[in-house]
């Protein structure tokens, strides 16, 4: 450390070339090693959420307690996994539980008891209350039904 | 056009904008004094790379810490929770602890190599500035986690300021967010961590660096006695430069190794109805004064002991400080002697202090 280096122009020798390739291999491949090393556990820090939300959906059951008492003509949001949906007691007393993301760009739709319809404020989208058909409007797709089971305690919805 | 002028074009485009040539020549001329010392000039350098270590493990902590009342919820929830959070976490710590040291080996080799003299004497107070801040941002940072040790570590921290005849408490207060140590205490600590302190602290580092590349590398006394011929240089670019990267690289295996062999622990959530735990103490850049306080505490009791040891402590800083304006410059002589005893003096003491501290925590 306490010498100046001095460079010296050497005529190269034909093995040298390969000497210096090798050596620049090595050094590419460590800085990739570390490159990575350093990424990975920052990338899974970064995802972490990400995946307990994975997880989350992968729940195929959500027991709703009390919800049994829902009155006739009224909605309860509740949450499948990690998206909203909506459990509705329709007017004839028949019960439907369907996803609450409106499938046109992603809003939270809601239940109209008077008109008996679900609607989107964000671009006047509706959908049938009972089938979850996409009657007018921009969405393209139906809201996926849920089954549901009514019992004394409260209402078990899931995956159909 | 083949692909070469493009580029010289771009380049030549950028130039005359940004005067990359003149940077480029001044890189090129840029030079660093080689002799036996040389090994301390890269200390800065290394507090810098902890310093960068710090903003981007900070930046990632930030992204699940959560201030107030969930503190330390969200800090069991960054160890225990998401991945790789207990590295990310103990390698912030680690690296502040390494760039404390880092930057006490930086200011004693300066001291000792009187690299403070003129015309280099806001590179002293420059650089003791951003020591009096990375110790702010030690102690505010001890509390976010906010578990049984940082509570009480501010908790005694916070009664040296409150010491202070008159304003003292008032001072407490303020930082305190109240008459004791709260969630309102980690609000605010997370403010000056997060905000006030980079925004103090980015500014003067640009200032030292700066200075760094105005003046050039200090070389030691004996040194620049030499005659011009036989003092020695080596290029800044590459081979300083090149030395400098090597040293930031082993830097960074010793902390990979550090956070990941140690990783740093959280203790029981902060509780201010369960009485301290025993061997409780400071960290260990703060265990020099907080033993000083407390050996004068037994000369001199009660306030009297308090005050005398807060004058004390001014005292020596002051003229830690104000060295560059004791010992001016070459011709110092006399003076140049006294600066360096006096420098002795302040390594002795803070490793004597350091040492009885660490033993009679026991």
């Amino acid at each position: 450390m306490s010498e100046e280096i001095k460079i010296v122009p050497v005529a190269e020798e034909p093995g040298e070339t390969n000497t210096r390739r090798a050596f620049l291999a090595a050094a590419g491949a460590a800085g990739l090693a570390y490159t990575v090393a350093l990424a990975y556990p920052i990338y899974r820090y970064l995802a972490s959420p990400q995946e307990m939300a994975m997880n989350a959906t992968a729940v195929t059951e959500v027991s709703l307690k009390d919800a049994q008492k829902l009155p006739t003509g009224s909605v309860l949001m509740f949450k499948f996994g990690t998206s909203p949906a909506m459990l509705i007691h329709l007017q004839d007393g028949a019960w439907v539980a369907l996803t609450a993301v409106c499938t046109h760009l992603g809003c939270t739709v809601q239940y109209e008891p008077q008109a008996n319809r679900i609607h989107c404020a964000c671009h006047g989208g509706v959908y049938d209350s009972r089938t979850g058909a996409n009657v007018s409007g921009p969405p393209p797709k139906p809201l996926k039904l849920f089954k549901v089971a009514v019992n004394e305690t409260g209402v078990e919805v899931s995956r159909t | 056009m083949t692909s070469k002028t493009i580029a010289s074009s771009i380049y030549d485009w950028v130039d005359e904008r940004l005067g990359l040539t003149e940077l480029a020549a001044f890189a090129r001329h840029k030079t660093v004094p080689v002799h036996s010392q040389s090994f301390w000039y890269y200390w800065g350098g290394i507090s810098l790379f902890l310093f960068l270590v710090q903003c981007f493990t900070g930046v990632l902590l930030l992204v699940y810490y959560r201030p107030g009342a969930e503190a330390y919820e969200s800090v069991r929830q960054i160890n225990f929770v998401m991945h790789f959070g207990w590295l990310i976490r103990s390698a912030h710590s680690w690296s502040a602890n390494l760039m404390i040291f880092a930057i006490l080996v930086h200011m004693f080799s300066v001291y000792f190599m009187k690299a403070y003299r003129k015309p280099r004497e806001f590179g002293w107070l420059s650089g003791m500035a951003l020591l009096g801040v990375a110790s702010v941002f030690g102690f505010s940072g001890y509390l976010l986690p906010m578990d049984e040790l940082s509570y009480f570590a501010t908790k005694v921290g916070l009664e040296i300021p409150a010491a202070i005849p008159w304003i003292g408490p008032i001072i407490a207060d303020m930082l305190r967010g109240g008459p004791d140590v709260s969630e309102f205490t980690v609000q605010r600590f997370f403010a000056l961590h997060v905000v006030v302190l980079p925004g103090i602290f980015l500014p003067l580092l640009g200032f030292h660096l700066w200075l760094v590349q105005r003046h050039g590398n200090a070389a030691p006394p004996s040194v620049e006695a030499l005659p011009k011929a036989e003092r020695k240089s080596m290029p800044f670019m590459p081979n300083f430069l090149v030395k400098d990267l090597a040293m930031w690289l082993i830097s960074l295996n010793i902390l990979a190794l550090l956070a990941s062999v140690f990783p740093w622990t959280l203790g029981k959530p902060a509780d201010a109805l369960v009485p301290a735990p025993p061997g409780i103490h400071p960290e260990w850049y703060f265990m020099s004064p907080f033993e000083m306080l407390k050996l004068l505490g037994n000369v001199l009791p009660g306030e009297s002991g308090e005050i005398a040891g807060l004058l004390l402590f001014t005292l020596g800083i002051g003229l830690w400080v104000l060295i560059p304006f004791y010992d001016s410059t070459r011709e110092s002589g006399q003076r140049g002697r006294a600066a360096h005893y006096f420098g002795l003096l302040a390594i002795f003491a803070l490793l004597a202090t350091t040492i009885i501290g660490y033993w009679t925590i026991r």
